[in-house]
This record gives C-alpha cells, structure tokens and sequence, in this order.
C-alpha cells in the first residue's frame, strides 16, 4: 500500500518571472497596445461607400473607442492572456460539481465544419438535414441516458434548463386548474441555481435540511409536502457527493402530495447507464452537456442543458425540439405544440454545443458511457481513500464516494488558522487547480473534490502527494499558507476593493 | 472507453486501496433494484477516424448556400485568427474564473470585453454576456421592473421587436407576473406608431423597448421614442445591433438622457451562423443601475502587492451567494463567444467595425435597387434603413424562396410567416461578404422566377 511520502510531487508547470515589474507588456490591456492610425488590414474593407442615405441625427458622432492595434498585437496580446489562465489542457482541475474532465479535439473540430458553420438558423430544414440527423440522434441517445418520454435541447445551460423544468411544472398545475401550488421544496445543500430558478418561475422557496449521512430528511420532507407544493427539486448524488439511498421514498413523498419531482442532473457522470431518472419516477432533468458530455466549459460557457420529461409533462416542452417526418427532420414550432413553455431561445439553443455533445456520445457509445460512470467513481473513490489515509477528515468517512466527495479543513483551520480558501490558492502553486470551496455551505472549511474519469492514477497520486504538502506547510509555516498564491501571475486579489471601488471599464488616463 | 487513461493494473491496485472488491461494488449504495444494467439503446462507440467520416458526410448533404438572409443572425467576414486563439485549450477549457489568481487571462479579457461594449454602446458598465439577444431582452425587461420604484409590472414591446425575442421575453417573465405589451407600428412607414404609444402611456410602465435598427431594419425615432419614455417616468431599454453602432449614434446619447440599458445579441462580432447558436447576449447600463444587472461582472482591483489584477465582482447578485434573492438564476453564460467578439472588435477598430457596417448597408442598398428594378417588386417602408429592408413581391413568397434555394439562394425572411398583414412581403440582407456577382446572381434569379410564374401560373399545370 503506498503512503503519502512515496509520491513524487510534481514540479509546477507555472513558472513566472518573479522580479518587481512595473506595467510590463504581460499586464498591459490591448487598449494600452493601441496607436491612432494602426489597423489590421487584411480583415476589414480599407473603404466604404458613405451612408449618405442617413440623416445626420442617427449617426455616430466620434468612432467607437475600441483599440487601433495590428493583427500580430491582437495574437500576441491574447496568446499571453491565454497562457495566465489555468484549463484542463494544461492543469488537473478538480473542481467538484464541475465535472471539469477532458474535452476531446476531435468535438471542436468536427463541430466546426465549415458547412455547419455557415448554415443560418432561419433556413428550411431541408439545407440542414445531415446537421439535424446529428441533433435527433443525441435527442434520443438523451432519452435512453434518462429515461425519459421526450427530450428538448433548447435550454442553453444548466440553469436555464432548471427554468425550463420548473416553468413545466408549473405550467402543468396550470393547465389543471392547481392554482394553489406555489412552493418549490429544495434540499439545503442544493445549488443556488435552483432557488434562484424558482423564483424567476413565480414560486417561493421552502428549504429541507439534511441529515447526518447526508441524506434529505425524510420526516422533514414530510412535514414540508402539502397542497402548496408546486414540486421538489433534487441533486442526485447530491452535493454532498452521496447517493440518496431513499430516492424513491423522496419521489413517492412528493407524488403523493400532488407535487412533481424535479431531478437536477448536475452530478449524471456518475449514473451514466447506472440509474436512470425516468426510471426512478422523476418527472423532470435536466442535463448539463458541458459537464457530463464534455463539451468545454469555455471560461464560462457556452453550456447546453437539456431537459427530460415525463409523458405527463411532454405537452409543455420548451421549442424547439427536433421531429422526424418520415426520412427527414425538422424542428418543431409552437403550432406544434400550442401547450408549450415557449421558446427559450431566439433561434432555438447552443446548436454548437450540441454537435460536440453528439460527436462525443458516438464515440463512446453506450458501453462508454457506463463506463464513464466507473472510472469516475474509481478515480473519486480512490482519491476519497487515499486523502483519508494521509490524514484528511472525509466529511461523510462512511458513506460511498460517488464521483466526488468532500474534505473537511475544520479540524485544520482550528488548529492553524488556513481556512479552506487559503489552502486551495496554495494548491494553485503546486499547478492544482483548487477543488471547489465553501460549497455545499453545510459542511465547515469544505474541498469538494471531483476528479473525473479522465485523469490516470499517476495525477491523483500527485495531487495527494500536493495536499499533503500543504497540510505541512500549513502546520509548520501557516503564514505561506495564508499568503498564497506566490507562483500565480496574480497574488491575492482584493475583493472588497474591486467591490467597492467598482472599476468595470477601463478609461484612459 | 477512449478517453479513459487506466491500465488493468491500475485498476487492481486502486480497488485495493478502496478496499471494494470490484468496479460494481462502487456503486453498492444505489438500491440493487434501481440499476438499468446499462444503455442497450445508444450504438456503439466510434474511432475518431469514423466519426469524423461520419460528420464529414453529414456536413457535406447540408452544403452552402448563397446568404441573402438576415433577421437577427448575418453572416459576416470573421478573421481566422478569432477561433484559433479562442480554441486555444486555456480558453477553450478554463471553468468560470472563481479562482481570480488561475483565471487572469479570461478576468482580464472579460474586463476589456466590457470596456469595448460599454464604448460601443456608450454606457458605463457592461456584464460578461447572457445566453442570447432574446434572453437579454428579457433579463433587461425583469432588470427594469427590478429598478420600479414604485413596483409597475408593465413593459411597452413594439411589434418592431424580433417577434422571437418577444416570445422569448414572454416564457422568461410571464411567471413573475410581468405584462409585456406590445405598441402596433405605422404600415406606411414600418416604424413604431407614436399615436398607439402614446395611448398605452396613458397606463403606467416600468419600460420602453427600442429597437434599432427595428425588425424591419428601419431606423426608429430613438431620440424622441427615449425622450418620451423618460417623459413617461419608464426606463428606455435599447435593443441593438451591435455592429451598427460603428456607424450609428450610441445609445447612451439617445434623446437627452440616454438609454438606460442597452441589450442586444452579439453574433455579428465574430460568431459564426452556426444553425442558430451558441450566440452571446450583451447588456450595458447606466452606472446607477449596476446592482440589478444580472449575470457575471469583472473588476479591476488589486493584488496583495498592489499590482493591478482582476476578479469577478458584485457577486452578492448572484444565485450562488443570494440563492433565491438573486438578480437572475444565471451561472453558466457564453464565455468562450465573448472571448471570439473581443478578439474581433480588437481585429476590426473602429475603422474597421465601420467600413464593415458602411459596406453591409450599401450592398443591401443595391441589393434593394437591383430588385426592386424587377417587375413585380417594390420597396416596402420607405425611409433610412441599415443593411436590411423589406420588399413585396408579386408571387407567394414560400414558392418564390423555395425557387430561389433550389438555385442555392437563401433569399430572405417571409415576413408573413410572424405578421399576417405582411405576407407577400421579404426581408433581404446583403452583408459586407456579397459581392456585386451575388447581387447579380440573385437578381436574375429572382427576376427569372417570377417572370415565369406570371407567363406560367401554377394553375395553368393543372
């Protein structure tokens, strides 16, 4: 069995000048780069004919101030700022609930075959039915993956198909007349996209505690369902990174009561061809493509998240979603489907995204799917026993790791005074990214650590070996600790002064 | 399993240190009677080399086309340099910048990409984008009934919106109790009717949606539609093209005031048409209305050594920290989209971003003369227009675009598909990428279709 001292710790591949710089060209904004008079000339007309069809007052007075800069600044100046983020291409990043796995090539470049690029949305199905052969597959590869009675792509994020989910919901009590419905029961460890979610829905919000396994409160439940329950929205595996054991009980609660159940597919990598939602009698999912199905989570999207439904919620779909007709496909409008929640989209979702969802669903196909779900709980739970054993406390030490699970800092805060966040930057130093912090809230000082099924024994060994390094520095040298990053191309940043001083444009001096 | 990297022994020795006999026993939690004993109903993988001939044939059946459409998404020159550096895998594959200190390089972009929108639509502030133009539209409507001192729940929407950024507004509000009403517009002049505004003002409202250019691609009276909405006591909500602001006056000069927020779909900088998505949502505001605004926002600040730096800001909006008290439950948003718009304003400038704009108007001005020179098409809404305008024709226009695709011209929007009383008509766009050739090829084309219709009407095959 190897121990914690035997790991070969990495040296980080974040190297950074470290002298004083002043304003050097690495800070610079382009803005700072530009000269009056400078152009790329290659991209742009050199002349255009004068609007001299426009009256003056509608015209813009003084150009627009965007950077006079060449096409080698505009290259130059972003390549740098690429090369000061981390990514998955360059870092091991276990951000939990993130599911932050490796993004193939072989989506990004398939997805951007010039064809599919050029194809304007408003054209008839007929230009685009090899693009739409690709977007029905991965909607019924959708629906086995879920189980589900119909699937909708239109959504175009994990929280925009949680709007979707909750407006079906509720246009379900609608069209029954249940006007009394206007709560949504959320565990306390969900995500705040679902609160959030459902109050842009028009409902109010009842929160359920959890319990010391991690499980929802099955009493609190009961005591929460009533004839005011509009439904009930739940992560599974939840947050915690934990299966809910009683699942079905949850369901049969809230059926019961006359509400519906909303499953959030946040954490679906780890149930790939496992369970399935429609099986376990949910009327609602939604997934997020950009985690469970690899597409990139591109600094902040674009994601896609499709919806799941039930056949008592198919009416109220969101369009468009793809119909076929005997050989061909098109997409379905609102004529179709008069019950609809409405398009969501102006030209109906994240088209883009979706064809790399596909690409990659048919290269694993549906073996590799299930397998994706094994390797992802391995490599969690490997990790999850690996921390424990060099001396990390497990916040649920008894319970099964799903594909992430969670570490508890209390006991070191405590002792040291490194708080979770503290910890995390100094990770960063060792060319980690940082799990996530400080969520779920309910467990103190928390790291929610995923790993993904991507990443070989080899990293996680030396992401151990990491955390046990730090654990050191911060019971011999707390201050490094809390001082870190040291290694970053920024240290420390001042949260409360880019609040307070709100500095969100930059203006030359 | 491609992309899975461990080796038989791997596996052995890391269910060793799990202490679990086997792979299945991970998943010994999960009630044994809720496994589905995996996914018979999803084919089998593929090789790289194999789907990629897959694709590729796809992508071939869907072909090119001849693009004389616009409503909302135009094609448009993007430099190659925009996608290969957004493809960059440090962009392509960062998370959100949460971890400020391992994300300068997207914070610091963002912050430029709000600098840059913030001065094209000449306002002070800028978030990091939203899903879509639609999705904007509407965030900036719940934004304005946010900002309703007095709690007014109404919203004037011309009928010179996109009709699918209407209906995109209506999903998104309709559950907060949120009255969009829409003011007709003039049929001679295709522009918002000030008599019928002028009535619905009679109600109180917390905004006014201006769109311009309009639907129609007619120029609205912006100054006097802002001035009014501020006479009315309601926020002026602009509603833009973003590559037209090169040319037009910035909605942060509209009328005496200004716009209040500006929003707007940000495909034509740098976005390909791509079948519809994904696209970027843009939203600008004055700088009083910061704390409603919804979505991620980047600030610059400083390190602990007092070197600038950049971190994601005001986040007290949000639903991670604000749950269900939140400005919007937005998380995710089309980061890597505004990465590929900053790359293309810095590529274009000013110049450039305009020449673009002066060389679209003037190609869809003589793509509007050529046609209009054809017997039996005329020139609907006549007026100051940018780079799309509307035109009848004499023949059904479902058979005519369907004519014209079969000669691989995407001939324009039917108009009559969203507004009954325009059916006969087109709206035709001609971007900076048609050449005068394109302009002739659709021309003669369209001339030989209806010509032949009226020398040969269909009921004459019957």
């Amino acid at each position: 069995m190897p121990k914690a001292t035997d790991y070969q710790l990495p040296t980080t591949n974040y190297q950074l000048p470290t002298t004083d710089y002043p304003l050097s060209a690495q800070q610079m904004l382009i803005f700072q780069h530009a000269r009056p008079g400078r152009r790329a000339y290659a991209q742009a007309p050199l002349t255009a004919p004068a609007a001299d069809d426009l009256p003056a007052e509608v015209l813009r007075q003084a150009p627009p101030p965007l950077p006079e800069v060449s096409e080698l600044d505009v290259v130059r100046h972003y390549t740098g700022l690429s090369q000061k983020n981390f990514s998955i291409d360059t870092q091991f990043y276990p951000l939990g609930s993130c599911t932050m796995k490796y993004n193939p090539r072989a989506c990004n470049s398939l997805a951007l075959l010039p064809q599919f690029l050029a194809r304007h949305p408003l054209a008839d199905a007929d230009t685009g039915q090899g693009f739409l052969t690709c977007l029905h597959e991965l909607q019924e590869m959708l629906k086995e993956v879920t189980g589900m009675a119909a699937v909708s792509m239109a959504p175009m994020a994990g929280a925009h198909g949680e709007f979707a989910g909750v407006a079906m919901i509720r246009a379900y009590h609608d069209a029954r007349g249940d006007a009394a419905r206007r709560e949504i029961i959320v565990p306390d460890a969900a995500h705040g996209t679902n609160p959030a979610t459902a109050t842009m829905c028009g409902y109010t919000v009842k929160e359920i505690p959890t319990d010391r396994q991690g499980n929802v409160d099955l009493e609190a439940l009961k005591a929460a369902v009533g004839p005011q329950t509009a439904g009930l929205m739940l992560t599974n595996p939840s947050t915690l990174g934990v299966f809910e054991k009683t699942i079905v009980a949850i369901q049969k609660i809230v059926h019961e009561a006359g509400g519906l159940t909303y499953y959030d597919g946040a954490n679906l990598n780890a149930i790939l061809g496992r369970v399935r939602p429609g099986d376990m009698g949910f009327d609602v999912i939604h997934m997020n493509l950009h985690k469970t199905f690899s597409t990139p989570h591109g600094g902040g999207g674009p994601g896609a998240g499709p919806v799941g439904v039930s056949e008592r919620l198919r009416p109220f779909l969101p369009v468009p979603y793809v119909v076929q007709e005997q050989d061909s496909y098109r997409l379905a409008r609102m004529a179709d489907c008069p019950q609809s929640i409405g398009p969501m989209s102006a030209f109906g979702g994240n088209m883009g995204v979706l064809l790399r969802a596909w690409v990659y669903a048919r290269m694993l196909g549906g073996k590799g799917m299930a397998r994706v779900a094994e390797f992802a709980a391995l490599n969690a739970n490997y990790l999850a026993a690996e921390l424990k054993r060099a001396g990390f406390d497990l916040a649920f030490p008894e319970r099964r790791a799903s594909h992430e699970f969670i570490v508890t800092l209390k006991k070191l805060k405590d002792d040291t005074g490194v708080s979770a966040m503290d910890f995390a930057k100094r990770l960063l130093d060792y060319g980690f990214h940082a799990p996530t912090t400080y969520f779920p809230m309910l467990v103190p000082e928390c790291l929610l650590i995923e790993p993904t099924e991507t990443e070989s024994k080899e990293t996680l060994d030396a992401f151990v070996a990491a955390m046990v390094a730090v654990k050191r520095e911060a019971e011999g040298q707390p201050d490094l600790v809390k001082s870190a990053p040291h290694t970053l191309p920024a240290r420390r940043l001042d949260d409360v002064k880019a609040a307070r001083e709100l500095d969100l444009v930059w203006k030359a001096a | 399993m491609p992309f899975i990297p461990h080796t038989e022994s791997d596996v052995a020795a890391m269910l060793a240190s799990i202490g679990a006999p086997s792979l299945d026993a991970l998943f010994d939690e999960i009630p044994p009677d809720l496994n589905c004993g995996g996914l018979a109903g999803i084919p089998e993988g593929l090789s790289e080399m194999a789907v990629t001939r897959l694709t590729q044939e796809r992508a071939a059946r869907d072909g090119f086309y001849l693009n004389f459409l616009g409503a909302g998404a135009y094609e448009h020159h993007i430099p190659a340099a925009v996608w290969q550096i957004v493809t960059r895998g440090e962009f392509y594959s960062a998370y959100t910048p949460y971890q400020a200190e391992a994300s300068q390089g997207t914070l610091q972009l963002l912050y430029e990409y709000q600098t840059m929108m913030a001065g094209l639509t000449g306002l002070d502030v800028s978030n990091a984008s939203l899903y879509d133009g639609a999705s904007a539209l509407a965030e900036a409507v719940l934004m304005a009934v946010r900002a309703s001192k007095a709690g007014i729940r109404r919203v004037l929407v011309p009928a010179t919106v996109h009709p699918r950024y209407l209906a995109v507004a209506r999903t998104t509000v309709k559950n907060q109790g949120i009255e969009l009403v829409g003011v007709p517009f003039d049929p001679a002049s295709g522009l918002t009717d000030p008599a019928a505004l002028e009535a619905l003002g009679a109600e109180p409202a917390a905004a006014l949606v201006i769109p311009q250019p309009n639907f129609f691609g007619r120029l609205e009276a912006v100054d006097a539609l802002t001035d009014w909405a501020h006479a009315h006591a309601m926020l002026a909500i602009a509603l833009v093209n973003p590559l037209s602001l090169a040319l037009l006056k910035p909605p942060g000069q509209w009328g005496s005031k200004g716009a209040d927020i500006c929003v707007g779909d940000g495909q034509p900088l740098g976005v390909p048409l791509s079948s519809g998505g994904p696209y970027f949502g843009f939203m600008t505001a004055r700088q009083a209305l910061v704390r409603q605004m919804p979505g991620r926002i980047v600030g610059r600040t400083v390190d602990l050594d007092g070197q600038p730096g950049f971190a994601l800001t005001l986040q007290a909006r949000e639903q991670h920290i604000r749950r269900s008290k939140a400005t919007s439950n937005i998380c995710t948003n089309q980061g890597l989209l505004v990465t590929a718009a900053t790359l293309h304003m810095a590529l274009l400038g000013p110049e450039g971003l305009k020449n673009v704009a002066l060389s679209s108007h003037a190609n869809t001005r003589a793509l509007v003369d050529k046609l209009t020179a054809i017997p039996g098409v005329e020139r609907v809404f006549p007026g100051p227009f940018f780079h799309e305008a509307v035109i009848r024709v004499s023949s059904p226009v479902p058979e005519v675009l369907r004519a014209l695709r079969a000669q691989g011209i995407l001939g324009g929007y039917d108009l009559g598909l969203d507004y009954p009383e325009l059916a006969g008509c087109i709206l035709v766009c001609a971007t900076e990428t048609r050449t005068d050739g394109d302009l002739a090829q659709y021309a003669q084309q369209l001339e030989r279709i209806l010509s032949r219709r009226r020398e040969a009407p269909p009921c004459a095959y019957k």
